[in-house]
């Protein structure tokens, strides 16, 4: 990629080039904080509009939803930065969420348990497989898709049965409990979000995480456990989404079967647009979480509106997402 | 000793590239023959004929992802404007047959368009170029549609998905058509050579002077423009126009069909005929599952199993 723009007269005055150097500094500052400003903006935009935006009720729920989104898109940032893709996530999801329901029964360790073992696993085998044999990642995540989807099926004759969780269980306690006025899952997802900040910022896996996103053959040559990296980063993923999932069968009390269709598609989209690149080496976690509060705060404002069905809900989604998409790639351009 | 050693990689190589190009046409053959043997009825005039009416819309997708893939690209919106192209045919219907169709075919342009556009000229990687429209373009036509599934009863439309033609089915017929028309396109026009070219490798064709980015521009609208053909043939087929669940998860059929048929995903090569068996091969799976009453959950795995399979028997050698 040298685009012609790179050629730059080495005769330029020092104003021009503190103008171009300001210039490329604002292109960086809008590409990593450009969704945290325009979330801003919404919330702005949405509390003085709508009153019953700004309630605590609403704030509440608008935290609680995003709780489990930001579960599964923290596994997905990393896989992102390591340059691969996980299209498994939404199935993965749903299938953690009627395992633990299942599990409900033989009490809270099984119920945790029994989603993070077999979500861990098939984590681990995309992983395997996209590390070992050189298989495109949205292909073998794109089976692994089908695959949970029909395990998930075959537990539940057929999505016939919808195990349900006893209402004294003490498993429900992750999904519908609260602390200090906000729900469980708020917090579960705050610390894990943090943990993964850490992890990807301060440890040497994090740094392999970086460096096989950003230049995988370097990265092999300087030692790096790439096929390492690449199967925890997938192995996390797996783990993280079907926790999420039981998380959501706690809140819901029940492992709903036909949740999580399409939910891969919002997951990538909060990463990307919370500025991590899909072409992997550079992303946040930060990033990630303000994507997904602005995608459920623009859902928010839309069910405020109320007149709206939740049809033109994806046709946002969609038009956002291209949006983001195209502001980034005209940065990177700025910058270069 | 070096010169055994080569002589037995380069025979494992000649071994697994002979099972890239030929292993899905071995497939076919076993699983017909699994089906003769075993399963009842299966040798009948009308079983063939609905395994290719089911096979004739995944075909078409399939021929048109083929040509994206030879890019090195990959279209994930092919489902979204299925649903598209059958959101707008009861809105233009009474307006005429054709004037509806050409409607649905220019909305499959205009997507393919769109796509092409946002890959050539923006520089945005195709997943997640095409991934816009996949969130966008099925919400689009549910609301077009005001989400509800419209029956058609135009006669002359249904016909496009029931009636037989020389005693071929009108949508096998189109799809036959159309998979000559991309094999030539590939193997006798420039069009058909660029395309290649680019895929195999894209910064040599732009110093090479080739229009990279009118190709790539083509070449997803052609690929919308098919999506929305098999839109039509399953709007008629079904008899109504239901853009809720028309193409759902195509995109991952047509993919899977593509690359079973040997065409590498990283670009450089499109199989045709590849492709054409590739489509009739994951119909045959599909029929050989339900005939021998395994649940949906079971075919679901089962197909997970073959895509997996088939990419590893596929997946190009570092040799490059």
């Amino acid at each position: 990629m040298t685009a012609p723009t790179s050629l730059v007269p080495p005769t330029d005055s020092a104003p021009e080039m503190a103008a171009r150097t300001r210039r490329e500094l604002m292109a960086g500052v809008l590409q990593r904080q450009g969704a945290a400003i325009v979330l801003v903006v919404m919330v702005a935009i949405a509390w003085l509009s709508y009153p019953h935006f700004g309630t605590a009720d609403n704030l509440r729920e608008l935290a609680l939803q995003s709780s489990f989104l930001a579960v599964i898109a923290l596994g997905m940032t990393f896989v992102i930065i390591s340059g691969g893709i996980d299209l498994s996530v939404g199935s993965v999801y749903a299938l953690g969420g009627v395992l633990a329901a299942y599990g409900s029964q033989w009490g809270f360790v099984v119920a945790l348990l029994l989603p993070l073992a077999v979500c861990g696993l098939i984590g681990l085998i995309n992983g395997l497989l996209v590390a070992k044999t050189g298989m495109a990642p949205f292909i073998v995540t794109l089976a692994s898709l089908l695959f949970a989807r029909g395990l998930l099926l075959a537990i539940t004759q057929e999505g016939a049965t919808t195990y349900k969780i006893a209402p004294d269980s003490d498993f429900l306690a992750l999904g519908r409990g609260t602390f200090l006025g906000l729900g469980i899952p708020v917090y579960v997802a705050l610390i894990l979000c943090v943990a993964g900040s850490v992890l990807l910022k301060q440890t040497r896996f994090g740094q392999s995480v970086f460096a096989t996103g950003g230049a995988e053959s370097s990265a092999l040559l300087m030692g790096l456990p790439v096929a390492r990296t690449k199967v925890s980063v997938y192995t996390m993923s797996g783990l993280l989404a079907g926790f999420a999932g039981a998380m959501t069968a706690a809140y819901l009390q029940s492992g709903v079967t036909v949740i999580g269709i399409g939910l891969e598609l919002d997951a990538i989209s909060v990463v990307v647009i919370g500025g991590t690149l899909l072409v992997g080496g550079a992303g946040t976690i930060l990033g990630t979480v303000i994507g997904v509060l602005l995608r459920n705060v623009i859902q928010n404002i839309i069910n405020q509106i109320g007149t709206l069905d939740s049809n033109f809900q994806s046709v946002v989604s969609g038009a956002f997402l291209l949006v983001v998409v195209v502001i980034q790639r005209f940065l990177a351009r700025a910058r270069k | 000793m070096t010169s055994t050693d080569t002589g037995t990689r380069s025979s494992r190589a000649r071994k697994s590239g002979w099972l890239q190009a030929y292993g899905v046409y071995l497939a076919v053959v076993v699983l017909l023959a699994f089906n003769l043997l075993f399963t009842a009825n299966f040798l009948s005039g009308a079983n063939f004929r609905t395994q290719l009416l089911q096979a004739a819309p995944v075909c078409i997708v399939a021929l048109g992802m083929a040509l994206v893939i030879g890019t090195e690209g990959v279209d994930l919106s092919v489902g979204a404007v299925m649903a598209l192209s059958a959101a707008l045919i009861p809105l233009y219907l009474g307006y005429g047959v054709f004037l509806s169709i050409l409607m649905a075919l220019a909305a499959g342009l205009v997507a393919g368009l769109f796509n092409g556009f946002l890959v050539a000229y923006i520089g945005i990687q195709p997943i997640v170029a095409t991934l816009a429209l996949l969130v966008g373009g099925r919400g689009l036509a549910l609301v077009i549609a005001e989400g509800r599934l419209v029956e058609v009863r135009n006669p002359e439309f249904l016909a496009l998905g029931n009636d037989d033609l020389f005693g071929i089915p009108v949508s096998v017929l189109v799809a036959a058509v159309l998979s000559v028309v991309v094999g030539l396109l590939v193997r006798r026009t420039t069009f058909g050579r660029r395309l290649v070219a680019i895929g195999g490798n894209r910064s040599a064709s732009t110093l090479a002077g080739l229009p990279v980015k009118p190709v790539l521009l083509g070449v997803y609208a052609l690929c919308g423009v098919f999506a929305a053909v098999a839109g039509v043939l399953a709007t008629a087929r079904l008899g109504a126009s239901d853009p809720a669940d028309t193409g759902m998860l195509m995109e991952l059929s047509a993919i899977t069909a593509v690359v079973v048929g040997g065409t590498p995903l990283t670009g450089g090569r499109v199989r045709v005929l590849g492709t054409v068996m590739g489509a009739v091969l994951m119909q045959l799976v599909h029929a050989t599952l339900i005939k021998h009453d395994l649940p949906d959950s079971t075919a679901q795995m089962v197909q997970a199993a073959i895509i997996v399979v088939a990419v590893y028997a596929a997946r190009e050698r570092s040799s490059r």
